[in-house]
């Protein structure tokens, strides 16, 4: 994993209404979303972002509908323009992007994913495929082998003269992957890529999309409001929440340390043994000597309690890259395990 | 006295009213007449049911220096006549290829025999809707007016047709694009496009024919482009502004110019709508190239008019009919290419 930051966002704030630059000094100075929209009409999109997202990684943007998740990540290439912030990409100021290298900028070093696939359905899936490059002004015959490259890779070869209608949900999202692959842009946005696709077929593209990750290392930023889809891809997890970040880690620390109500409810009804690994439970000792075998540090617990038989005086050596790292002991793992509770006073109670 | 006497002295105007009476105010009106005729000079009190909208005749009865409605539609005139030596200048050269196109046309396609034209018209039939039955359909109607003696009619009327609706489509839809792209744009040209749809179509004929002479093609055909030319532009704005915002959005994101977007992405998606757009663009050509012909636009609708001119029941309701053929042929092989665009995008 690379430790360069490859995009980074610093006090970004939008707000959607006629006198945006109004209405932030408001905001700036303390005001609510329900009170903005209420006195000033405007509706407040997103407060004081900060988000590092590192190269080769993937960022996964977590939050229920309007919370401002995909208003974020068309800041990033300026789909939509923020009322005030920083946006750095390489080091470089992109809101002090002219048009000429806004375009290059989409065209080169960024590529997007939609929820609803949004490819053109007058042109051949190999076209859509090779979008980006025609879009640089390179012919059929270019970018053709590029484009057959990375459908072959998402499990579309052949498929090339079809039309994305005659494809299904998946296999047209699989088209807008390899439509994002063949830019070969170094960063991916993915909006809810895989929200409008059946639970199976959601499962098979998350792991395409790992698979890919692990030879390719894109710096990806995911939006999605699954929880279990963000813990499965996401090294660095950002929940946002009417506009605010509330809480942004790696997902293992989040779902050991919840810092708000709001998380906690979130977080209370998933599987929380699938979710954590080994290395968040174990006890750190590089001169363990394992009693009931070895288990490697990013494996999940189920597979440990799987391993144990369900036997919690088994203890076991936690390994990672051939070198022990750790012990993990079952009592502890059993600890890790216990459920939070949703807050008394947070989503769901006032739901009830 | 009239009516609103009362008006004018209540404001003091009297004396402006009558300033110029002595002259006798112009000629008299028809109403004046007949009430010299019955001998009253109109002095006799009117009740209050028979008040007369204060128009401008009931105002120009109470006061002499008052305009008359007359006045405003002979201002309108005048000014039009004004105007027209300048507007005649600046458009006549403008418009003068409309006329050649015209004369080229019909010109060619009477100039041409039939054994060529018909098989010509055929195979543009096969190339846009690839259905032999069509074809049938078109050779049989074609060969049927050519055998009662109507071929070169409805060959006037279709290269009319052909030249308008072509013209309509090529100032149509950058007109269209226009306006899909700019709101400020669409709000101008909408009133514009209501006027010249509901405006019935003899009333543009009659400055027209002030403007040009009646013996030039450009004068119908211009009476032909303004009629037909609305839908072409509605549907294609409708069309453009109705292409996926999904669409647009990654076409943005991945960097697209606004000309790549225009010609690869909208034009193409918003096609389906825009043909249809033509279609009705040449339905509508059809319809006033009837009308035209009183302007001496040749064609069937010279037979419908000797038809009603002369009451000749039988040419009146053949050229009809010949009309209703045209019109079907053109709608038919029109939906068919329409139909051929839509499933290669849909399926």
């Amino acid at each position: 994993m690379g430790e360069d930051i490859k995009v980074s966002i610093r006090h970004l704030y939008k707000i959607f209404g006629s006198d945006p630059l109004a209405a932030l000094q408001d905001v700036k100075a303390g005001m609510g979303k329900p009170e903005l929209l209420e006195k000033r009409n405007h509706v407040l999109g997103l407060r004081d972002i900060n988000v590092d997202m590192r190269a080769g990684e993937i960022t996964v943007i977590m939050g229920l509908s309007g919370s401002g998740k995909s208003t974020l990540i068309r800041h990033l290439n300026r789909l939509i323009e923020p009322t005030a912030g920083e946006i750095e990409v390489d080091g470089e100021d992109v809101l002090a992007y002219n048009d000429e290298q806004l375009r290059k900028l989409r065209r080169e070093r960024m590529s997007m994913v939609f929820q609803k696939f949004a490819l053109l359905p007058h042109r051949t899936v190999l076209e859509n495929a090779g979008l980006a490059l025609a879009t640089r002004g390179y012919g059929r015959e270019e970018f053709e082998s590029e484009a057959n490259r990375w459908l072959d890779r998402v499990g579309l070869g052949g498929y090339g003269n079809h039309r994305p209608n005659q494809l299904s949900g998946g296999m047209q999202q699989r088209v807008g992957i390899a439509r994002a692959l063949t830019s070969n842009s170094e960063i991916m946005l993915m909006d809810e890529a895989f929200s409008a696709l059946d639970p199976l077929i959601r499962t098979d593209m998350q792991d395409l999309l790992i698979e890919l990750q692990k030879e390719l290392h894109k710096t990806i930023v995911f939006i999605t409001h699954d929880l279990d889809e963000a813990l499965k891809l996401a090294d660095h997890l950002v929940i946002l929440n009417e506009g605010e970040v509330i809480q942004q880690d790696e997902p293992q620390q989040i779902l050991l340390h919840p810092s708000d109500p709001y998380i906690e409810d979130f977080i209370s009804d998933i599987n929380r043994a699938r979710v954590l690994r080994v290395r968040s439970v174990m006890e750190p000792n590089p001169n363990a000597e394992g009693a009931s075998g070895d288990v490697e540090a990013d494996d999940n617990l189920e597979s440990v309690i799987a391993k144990a038989q369900g036997d919690t005086n088994a203890s076991f050596r936690v390994m990672r890259d051939g070198k022990p790292v750790g012990v993990l002991n079952m009592k502890s793992l059993v600890r890790a395990l216990v459920p939070t509770k949703a807050s008394e006073n947070g989503l769901r109670s006032t739901a009830a | 006295m009239a009516s609103y006497d009362f008006v004018f002295d209540a404001l003091g105007l009297r004396d402006w009213c009558d300033k110029d009476a002595a002259e006798g105010g112009g000629p008299m009106t028809m109403d004046q007449l007949l009430g010299q005729a019955a001998g009253g000079d109109g002095s006799a009190q009117t009740s209050i049911w028979d008040l007369p909208f204060p128009s401008l005749d009931a105002l120009h009865d109470a006061c002499n220096a008052m305009p008359q409605t007359r006045n405003v539609t002979k201002g309108l005139e005048e000014a039009f006549l004004g105007v027209k030596d300048s507007l005649k200048f600046i458009l006549d050269p403008l418009t003068q290829p409309l006329s050649w196109m015209l004369e080229g046309a019909l010109y060619g396609i009477l100039n041409t025999p039939w054994y060529f034209v018909v098989p010509l018209l055929l195979v543009v039939v096969w190339a846009v809707s690839r259905s032999s039955k069509l074809v049938a359909f078109v050779a049989a109607c074609i060969l049927g007016m050519a055998f009662i003696d109507h071929y070169d009619y409805a060959m006037q009327t279709l290269s009319i047709i052909f030249v308008c609706a072509f013209l309509c489509v090529l100032f149509g839809v950058p007109i269209g694009i226009a306006m899909s792209r700019s709101d400020g744009m669409q709000r101008g040209t909408i009133p514009i496009l209501d006027m010249l749809q509901t405006l019935p179509p003899f009333v543009y004929l009659i400055p027209l024919i002030f403007l040009f002479s009646v013996t030039e093609p450009k004068l119908y055909g211009i009476a032909i482009i303004l009629y037909a030319i609305v839908p072409v532009i509605r549907l294609t704005d409708l069309g453009i502004r109705l292409v996926d915002k999904d669409v647009i959005e990654a076409a943005d994101a991945f960097g697209m110019t606004e000309r790549q977007k225009l010609f690869g992405v909208q034009v193409p998606l918003a096609l389906p709508t825009i043909m249809a757009g033509v279609n009705q663009t040449i339905m509508m050509s059809l319809a006033m190239v009837v009308i035209a012909s009183l302007v001496s636009a040749p064609g069937l609708g010279v037979l419908v008019l000797r038809g009603i001119r002369n009451l000749e029941l039988g040419v009146g309701l053949v050229a009809g009919l010949g009309i209703v053929l045209l019109a079907v042929i053109l709608d038919r092989v029109t939906k068919a290419s329409l139909a051929r665009i839509n499933p290669e995008q849909s399926d």
